[in-house]
This record gives C-alpha cells, structure tokens and sequence, in this order.
C-alpha cells in the first residue's frame, strides 16, 4: 500500500516533533525511526525531511548542534523546544480530532471494499 | 571505494551549485547519504549500486533545491528573485538580459510622463504647486508597471494597484491646499511613502501576505535606496561637466539641465534602479545590510549620548518644526537600521553581540521618542493642534509601538525564549500600519485641518 503525498506531508510535523519527543536524533535516524513505525508504509523522498528540520528549527520548535564522535564525521542533531512539545500537543489534538471523525465515518459507512465482480 | 568517494564528492559538487544550499546543509545531506550507502551495501549490494539508489532516495536535486530555496528565501535573495517564478530559476538567461526590454519601456514611460503636462499648460519653470503634489505619481507609477509587468500578477491585485494610484490622484490634487502650507508638504511626504508602499504590492507580485515576500520587498527598498543615490551622484557629475563644457564655447545649457535632462533623468532612475537591483543582486553584496553594521553602533553612541545630555542638564526637548522634523527623521532611521539587519540576518544563528547592540539601539531611540512624545503632547496641550503636530505626534506613537515591541522581541530573543523569527514576522506585518497611518495623512488630514 502507498500513502497519498498529501498525507504524508501533512503528517509530517507532528510525526518529526513526536519521534525528536522521544530522545535527540538526527536525519538519517528519523527517517528510520519513521520508515520502522509505519511499517515501511510511508515513503519519503529523503531530502525533503532536512527543509522541514530546518523550518521547524526556524519556527523555534526544535533546535540543532553539530557533534563530533570520537571516530567519524561530524554530524547535526536535533531536540525538541519547550515550544516544540506545546505544537506536538496542538497538533495530537487536532490528529485525534479528524481520527475521532473518521471512526465515526466508518463506523455509519460499514464495509467500504469494492465490490468483487462475480 | 575511491570511486565511492569521488562520486560522493561529485554529487555535493552539484548540490552546492545551487545557491539555496549552504556548505552545512551539503554536508548534513551527504552524511545522511554515506549512512544510506553503508547500510544498503552491508545488505548486499555493491558500492556503485548502493550509491545509485541512496541518489534516487534522496530526492530530485531540483525539488530539494527548491525546498531550500523556500525556507531560505533570505539566502536566495542575493542570486536571483523568488517572485520571478520557476522559470527564473530554470532559465540559463540572465536577469539582466530578460527584462532589459521592460526596463527601458517603463524608464521612458517615467521620463516622458514628467514633460507630458507640459503639453497641458502646466509649466515646470511656474508651475511648482502641480509638480509638488504630483511628482510622486510621475516616479513611481512607471515603476509599479515595471513590476507588473514582470510578476503579473493576478487580475485582482492589478485592481488594487489601480484603485490606490488613483486614490493618490485623489489625494494629491482633489483638495485645495495653498503652496508652503503645512498641509501641502505633509501631503508630499506621505504620499510617497504610500504609493510606495503600493508599489511594494506590485513587486511581491500581490501576494502581500506573505511574510517571506514582504521581507524581500524591504530588502529591495534597501538596496533600490543604495543605487539611486549612487545613480544621482554619478548624474550630478555628469551635469557639472555638461554645464561646464558648454559653458566653455558660450552656450548655454542651463534651461536644458534644468528642465529637461535633470528632471527626467530624475524620474527614469527610478526605474533603472529597480532594474539594477535585481539583475546585479549576485554581482554585489547587499549593500544595505553592509551599511547597517557600520552605523548601528555609531547611532547608538550618539543616542546615548544625547540621553546622557538631556538627563544631565534637565532640558526638556524645545519642541518647533524643525525639531520635530530632526527627531522624526531620527526614529525612522534607527528603524531602518533595525529592519536591515534583521533582513539580513540568518534566523538560525544563535543570539550574538550585535542583538545586544541593536537592543541598545532599540532602547536608546525609545527612551528618545518617549521624550519627544511628552513635548509634542505638552505643546498640543497649550497651544492646540496643527497638522504638522498631529502627524509627528502619530508617527512617533506608531514608531515607539513598534520599537517597544522590538525591545521585547529583542530581550526574549537574547534570552532564548523565541526564535527569531518572531521578530521577523513582527517587522513584516507592522508594514501595514505605516500604509495605513500614510493614507489618512494625506487623505483624512487635510479636510479635517481645513487645508491649513
């Protein structure tokens, strides 16, 4: 199964802010974390989660530093703001909201499968 | 392996060449793309292959770019205008080329209209009064066509435009006011920072509530101010010779200097200017941001200074027209200085010494205009209101709102209670309020003091 862009875009945030909730990370880690949690159900063109990081960055939700391990290259981790925890609420609020209508949705639609010819 | 390494290398080379990408943010990409690598090849694949499919994985480079240039738009702006649409982005054709036909159009259009009433009876050796009233329609109304011209935007937002020069047609010439009257040169001051602001809505192409773009149009008005006066001091030089030259063999050029090169040449820079900002922005750093740095601690010294004065001889502010002029003109500098260095700033950089600095700066002007606010109202108090006071004292309460405000956004900034951003959208939404207190100068004044 393949998730609609939209979907995966709109989902985006609160999925980044929820997963940066659990520990610092960084890109490469997040993506993951992401691809693990749904299953491998939500694809994401790589390159695009590093915009987002940085407008979350921007907006004051998270912030970054460049750590060097003791082998290696060095690398930018995030963690998430007292600001960024509040927008994570805001947003569960609102995921649980259009999740509650939907239920209701299916539950009065009943079985929505497309009909088998024969 | 080498390979691995030289095709990596030559995969941040292409990233790096579009300009909305930093060095850092390469670098952030490539790590993600050597853990991509790494992981593909452990699961079996060989180094060419892995590095194939982490390519694929990451992205068409356009769109990333793109994304980039999106949530940088302040870092882009130096290469090329946002507004100009993809295509500006895709074309291999300068700026400069492209819209060198528009240019010379509407600097024409900006030079000839100025002669036009000529045809009318309305003489620019006599004639003062119609040229003072109007002479902001004649500059900038080429100027707005040049910038629609350019971004066409939407039907809507050209009916805007329209409606709001023709409200500065209104403005300027409907109401009866005598020449030297106060009312008269209130109504030139704020007529131009109204139709350019209106001309701001032409150049983020209508979309006027972008922050982003609202952004972009303070930085052109920085940049557009830099090349203008650069352009008058060059025309200035050229004029001394023509005159001088000619003067040499007996002819006489200065009606010609006076009522036709200077006059014209006047208004058609204004076009040319615009169009130098935007096709040289890769070729020069901003300059205004440049100046901006220079000044902001020598203005913050000064102000200091002077509040140090005051305190120690206790004189109030003697407040008449020139005063109130002088310390107007003040504020309104102190705020450009704040807006361009914010314009310029990475949002992203952590809270340094020059925040500090421009708190100071910020601080300084507001404690100053509180002071100016307190003389003005003294004076209105004993001995009744003029337009000339009305207006100062609306300008200093608009710009000790936004200075206080400011200082805030400021102090929670250095403190790292907000991103800032906030200060941002704070400085780019406040442009509202000056469009507005401008057309109720020049639209609201003048009948409610009785043409004074």
């Amino acid at each position: 199964m393949h998730v609609a862009k939209d979907l995966v875009a709109a989902s985006a945030t609160p999925m980044v802010l929820g997963i940066l909730a659990g520990g610092e990370s960084y890109g490469y880690a997040i993506l993951k974390q992401v691809s693990e949690l749904s299953g491998g159900q939500l694809e994401w063109t790589d390159g695009l989660l590093y915009p987002l990081l940085h407008r979350l960055e921007r907006l004051g939700f998270v912030e970054s530093s460049w750590q060097t391990p003791p082998s290696g290259r060095r690398r930018k981790y995030y963690r998430i703001t007292k600001q960024g925890r509040a927008e994570l609420a805001e947003q569960r609020r609102q995921w649980a909201a259009v999740v509650d209508a939907l239920k209701g949705v299916w539950h009065t639609t009943g079985d929505v499968r497309p009909a088998t010819a024969g | 392996m080498v390979e691995l390494e030289a095709q990596i290398a030559e995969w941040r080379g292409y990233v790096r060449r579009r300009g909305a990408v930093h060095e850092a943010d390469a670098e952030e990409l490539e790590d993600h793309l050597r853990n991509t690598v790494s992981e593909l090849v452990e699961s079996g694949l060989s180094h060419d292959e892995a590095f194939l499919v982490a390519v694929k994985r990451m992205g068409n480079l356009d769109d990333l770019s793109r994304e980039f240039a999106r949530e940088h738009s302040g870092r882009l702006w130096k290469q090329l205008v946002l507004s100009g649409g993809p295509e500006a982005t895709a074309s291999a054709i300068p700026i400069w080329r492209r819209d060198w036909f528009i240019m010379l159009v509407c600097a024409a259009l900006a030079a000839v209209s100025i002669k036009v009433p000529e045809l009318f009876g309305y003489s620019l050796a006599e004639d003062d009064l119609f040229y003072q009233r109007n002479i902001t329609l004649f500059a900038l109304a080429p100027l707005a066509i040049y910038f629609v011209w350019r971004r066409r935007p939407s039907p809507v937002a050209i009916g805007a435009l329209v409606g709001l020069f023709a409200l500065g047609v209104f403005g300027a010439n409907a109401y009866p006011l005598k020449e030297g009257s106060q009312s008269i040169v209130l109504t030139v001051i704020h007529l131009l920072l109204a139709l350019w602001l209106t001309v701001g809505l032409a150049y983020v192409g209508g979309d006027w509530l972008s922050d982003r773009k609202r952004m972009d149009f303070i930085r052109f008005t920085g940049e557009w101010f830099v090349y203008y006066v650069l352009i008058m001091l060059g025309g200035g030089v050229l004029t001394a010779f023509t005159g001088g030259v000619f003067n040499a063999i007996n002819i006489d050029v200065e009606d010609f200097i006076g009522y036709w090169l200077l006059p014209c040449s006047a208004l058609a820079a204004v076009v040319v200017a615009a169009w130098l900002v935007e096709a040289k922005q890769s070729v020069v750093e901003n300059m205004a941001p440049v100046l901006t740095r220079v000044f902001t601690p020598l203005f913050t010294a000064v102000m200091l200074a002077f509040l140090v004065a005051v305190f120690w001889t206790t004189t109030g502010i003697n407040v008449n027209r020139d005063v109130l002029i002088i310390f107007d003109l003040l504020l309104a500098v102190v705020l450009g200085l704040l807006l361009y260095s914010i314009s310029a700033r990475d949002p992203l950089r952590p809270p340094g010494v020059f925040d500090r600095l421009q708190l100071a700066l910020a601080l300084s002007a507001l404690l100053i205009d509180v002071l100016v606010l307190a003389a003005i109202m003294g004076r209105i108090g004993e001995w009744g209101s003029t337009p000339n006071k009305m207006a100062a004292l609306g300008e200093n309460v608009i710009l000790a709102t936004n200075l206080a405000w400011t200082a805030w956004l400021l102090i929670e900034f250095i403190r790292g209670h907000t991103p800032f951003t906030r200060l941002e959208q704070w400085q780019t939404r406040y442009v509202g309020v000056y469009a507005l207190w401008a057309w109720i100068v020049v639209l609201v004044f003048p009948p409610v003091f009785n043409f004074m």
